[in-house]
């Protein structure tokens, strides 16, 4: 997909988001405009995992630790007291940044098999430390007793101003992430998937870049975990569960992976699927596990691939 | 903390160790082998547990629920192999994962569905009951025993299997190159099944082995696999000797962590904090050992693949 | 008499059972061409890779440029001023030609921690990329992406690329490899050209393109370095031509 076809194709799926608003008030459903929130987020959370995973060939398994990482970073302030958004979400931000570096520089060190491995450890490694510590809820979770206060007009406890903030944010992370791609970073990247050993024949260190990508992947996700718990009050280390991280890479995959849109088009599908399905049978599960195996064995270029002009390259 | 305590636990430590082993052994063998990432291996191991329960019930007898158990998880896993796994070996390894995961999501599902989402009861033979006193003064639960015999005695078996036997041998070749033995001749799509099988089967022995202690429901099969990938990284992709050693070190590890770091801490710091810092601290022991193996050997102790 | 630029002594390198690398002494004075020779399997390939960092020797030193480099990466070394070509074509496959020398020029124009301005705009690595690949034979194939070149083309975007950083020495692994007789006249008239104003040592196979190029020739044969010398001198080695040449090179 030429970048001018990926930039109009991304401008008409945001157009399409920010109608949403209207057309749930249209049909009386603020449920969709829950919903489409919640797609929105774990939009944000796939895009990020896009960067490491289908731009620079990353497998990582761990990658639901950040969003707990980001959840953590606001729920635990807010029972502190401190509900300022401006603390929390930087504070969710510069953390699972953080948490990816350190991550990254252990687990970047392996590759193939091992890499998939030890992220994976990892991820789960934070999830029982979550479990363990009881003042911050232990295994049941917590509440967030208030929401992030952004400060004058915008109340997030008003469903409308909370979706246009969340649709702002994708926005602006599609935006950057559109020229990142194109930017002396982001062809690095790239190139590390492509052949990595000629990359450092020329003389860019893989391992820098790698790490780079690892740690602002997660600062990424670390957003969209702060904006989940505002999502849905409520705050579990379930959040960071290797099966959440799975989750999140097959909708990066259902979508199309290294194309920036394909992951908002897979957290779409994958979360209006899961509803769908579950409003037929509890056991939606069986379906969907299927259903994925069929679509890695014959369907790899994801949806976006089916748009006008978006088949995978190479 | 009397030495007895120590003692039990150290015991206890084997014992999850030779159960972390039975599942280590056929996952890292399929990971070397055919260099292929199964995520379901702890699928198989949950399976191994219910159909163990499914078939005592069905007759009453626990020597005929293990052997019923043993073959159906094999046949199972065979036909896992055959339907679903052939077509992933040429595939990337990013395919594999999430092939694999949809297969995680399926088997869950399926179980929650023939026997419900609440943990199941299964209990120990009441041949296998009681204790047993193995030092003066510390009485050892029987059963566990057994599983700590019965998994040293499977890893004497498959070094054996291992070392003296053509299909060891085979193992051992493909571990370390498996175009070379393809190259030879060998039949390998059937070699590929039947290790797979025999995986399973191990995974299916533990599963069966660990239902009377750990509670049997859906998703049981993913916390123990956590721990395996652990196990298999330490020790090194394809080998048995590095999941012997590399499950024994973790199991003991983890089980004297948990039962000892809080109370240590409890020494130095307040007793509420080592509430939450003890098991914060005792989870995190295993992953912080495996990132101190991986700087010093990023290939585990004992690695079987030496070309990659 | 000033250091040589490539100074290499006591190499080793083992891989369980096999000495790929048996102590190899190697000399190379700035500006002068260095063939290395020998049978299958005898280590060329091996000793390429470690000179450019991408094994690490069991034993023995490095030194580039006044520089013990034995420890230093791959990429690091680039930066000191060596440049490599594969034996088997590495490129970026799904990238343009022209991109491909363009992230070779990038990689030593500052730092790649650049988000915003696409790569592609930048002149300053277009201009010198376009030039490069004129250089190499390559004008008119800028936009073509590297996956879909001819092979033989392929083997020169990887001298275009090595050239691309700017080199002082080209270590080049069978440029001519694969390459029909055409082609490979082709690529000895280039490296002729590159000859002094770089250092190259270079692994071939080929005995054309080894005499027309080579100012001197090594001859590793299991691992060590049996002659070395001038091309004339090691054509009536008797030692060289039982071990290697044999009847292949008319007397």
């Amino acid at each position: 997909m030429t970048p001018r076809r990926r930039a109009v194709s991304l401008l008409a799926a945001l157009g399409a988001l920010a109608a949403i608003p209207l057309v749930a008030a249209l049909v009386n459903e603020p449920f969709y405009l829950d919903l489409f929130r919640r797609i929105m987020i774990f939009a944000i959370a796939a895009v990020s995992l896009d960067i490491i995973l289908g731009y620079g060939g990353m497998v990582s398994l761990g990658h639901a630790a950040y969003l707990g990482i980001g959840a953590y970073a606001v729920a635990i302030p807010a029972l502190h007291g401190i509900h300022s958004a401006w603390v929390q979400w930087p504070l969710a931000i510069v953390l699972s940044g953080l948490a990816g570096l350190v991550i990254g520089a252990i687990s970047l060190r392996t590759s193939g098999v091992y890499f998939i491995m030890i992220t994976l450890a990892f991820a789960q490694m934070l999830y029982y430390v979550g479990i363990s510590i009881e003042p911050w809820g232990g295994d049941d979770g917590m509440r967030l007793t208030r929401k992030s206060q952004l400060g004058g007009p915008l109340d997030l406890a008003d469903p409308h101003v909370f979706y246009y903030v969340v649709l702002a944010l994708l926005a602006v992370l599609l935006l950057v992430g559109d020229r990142v791609i194109d930017a002396r970073f982001g062809t690095v990247i790239r190139a590390v998937k492509s052949n990595e050993r000629r990359l450092a024949a020329i003389g860019l260190s893989p391992f820098r870049y790698k790490l780079a990508a690892f740690a602002l992947a997660g600062a990424v996700c670390g957003l969209a975990g702060a904006l989940l718990t505002n999502q849905t009050e409520y705050l579990t280390p379930s959040y960071m569960h290797w099966t959440r991280s799975g989750d999140i890479m097959v909708m990066v995959i259902l979508g199309g992976m290294g194309t920036l849109g394909g992951p908002v088009l897979g957290a779409a599908a994958f979360l209006l699927l899961e509803n769908v399905l579950s409003a037929w049978t509890v056991h939606w599960q069986a379906i969907l596990g299927p259903l994925l195996v069929l679509v890695v064995l014959y369907a790899r270029g994801g949806l976006w691939s089916l748009l006008p002009g978006g088949a995978r390259r190479g | 903390m009397t030495w007895l305590l120590v003692v039990e636990q150290m015991l206890n430590g084997l014992q999850f160790g030779v159960m972390l082993f039975l599942v280590a052994a056929g996952l890292t063998l399929v990971f070397g082998i055919m260099n292929l990432v199964n995520l379901a291996h702890g699928s198989l191991y949950m399976l191994g547990a219910y159909l163990a329960v499914a078939f005592l019930k069905w007759t009453g007898s626990f020597a005929a629920s293990v052997v019923l158990a043993l073959l159906a998880t094999l046949v199972i896993g065979m036909l896992v192999e055959v339907v679903a796994l052939r077509t992933l070996y040429e595939r990337d390894h990013l395919d594999q994962v999430l092939a694999t995961f949809g297969l995680i999501l399926f088997f869950n599902e399926a179980v929650a569905i023939v026997w419900g989402r609440a943990a199941l009861f299964a209990t120990v033979p009441s041949a296998l009951g009681g204790f047993v006193e193995i030092l003066p003064r510390l009485r050892y639960p029987v059963y566990r025993g057994v599983i700590i015999l019965v998994g040293l005695a499977v890893a004497l078996l498959l070094y054996v299997i291992v070392t003296h036997t053509r299909l060891g041998m085979l193992i051992r070749a493909g571990a370390s190159n498996r175009t070379m033995v393809a190259a030879l001749g060998v039949n390998i799509r059937l070699l590929y099944t039947v290790v797979f099988g025999f995986g399973a089967a191990l995974a299916a022995l533990g599963g069966l082995m660990a239902g009377p202690i750990y509670t049997v429901q859906p998703g049981m099969g993913e916390e123990l696999l956590i721990e395996v990938l652990v196990v298999i990284v330490i020790g090194g992709i394809g080998s048995i000797r590095g999941a012997l050693i590399g499950a024994i070190v973790v199991g003991m590890v983890d089980t004297l962590g948990r039962a000892f770091l809080k109370p240590m801490l409890a020494t130095i710091i307040s007793p509420t904090a080592a509430d939450s810092a003890g098991p914060a601290l005792a989870s995190m022991l295993i992953y912080i050992l495996m990132a101190a193996v991986l700087y010093f050997r990023p290939q585990g102790l004992f690695p079987a693949v030496r070309n990659g | 008499m000033a250091e040589p630029l490539l100074q290499v002594r006591g190499l080793r390198k083992r891989f369980g059972g096999l000495v790929a690398t048996d102590g190899i002494d190697l000399d190379v004075a700035a500006g002068e061409t260095l063939a290395v020779i020998g049978p299958n399997g005898a280590g060329k390939t091996t000793l390429l890779a470690q000179l450019a960092g991408d094994l690490r020797p069991d034993a023995g030193t490095i030194r580039f440029a006044g520089a013990d480099v034995t420890a230093l990466p791959a990429a690091a070394r680039s930066h000191r001023g060596l440049a490599r070509s594969f034996q088997i074509t590495s490129i970026f496959r799904d990238f343009s030609t022209l991109d491909n020398v363009a992230l070779a020029v990038q990689a030593h124009a500052g730092h790649s921690f650049r988000f915003w301005r696409p790569a592609h705009a930048e002149r300053a690595l277009r201009e010198p990329a376009r030039a490069i690949l004129e250089q190499v034979g390559l004008g008119a194939r800028g936009e073509v992406p590297a996956g879909t070149l001819a092979h033989g083309e392929q083997r020169q975007l990887e001298i275009a690329m090595a050239l691309a950083t700017r080199p002082t020495l080209l270590l080049l692994d069978e440029p001519v490899a694969g390459m029909g007789l055409e082609e490979s006249v082709r690529m000895v008239e280039l490296l002729r050209g590159l000859r002094g104003r770089h250092t190259i040592v270079l692994v071939e196979h080929d005995m054309d393109a080894v005499f027309a190029l080579a100012d001197r020739i090594s001859v590793v044969v299991y691992g060590r370095v049996i002659a070395s010398g001038r091309p004339e001198a090691i054509r009536a080695n008797p030692e060289v031509r039982r071990a290697y040449l044999g009847e292949e090179v008319s007397a």
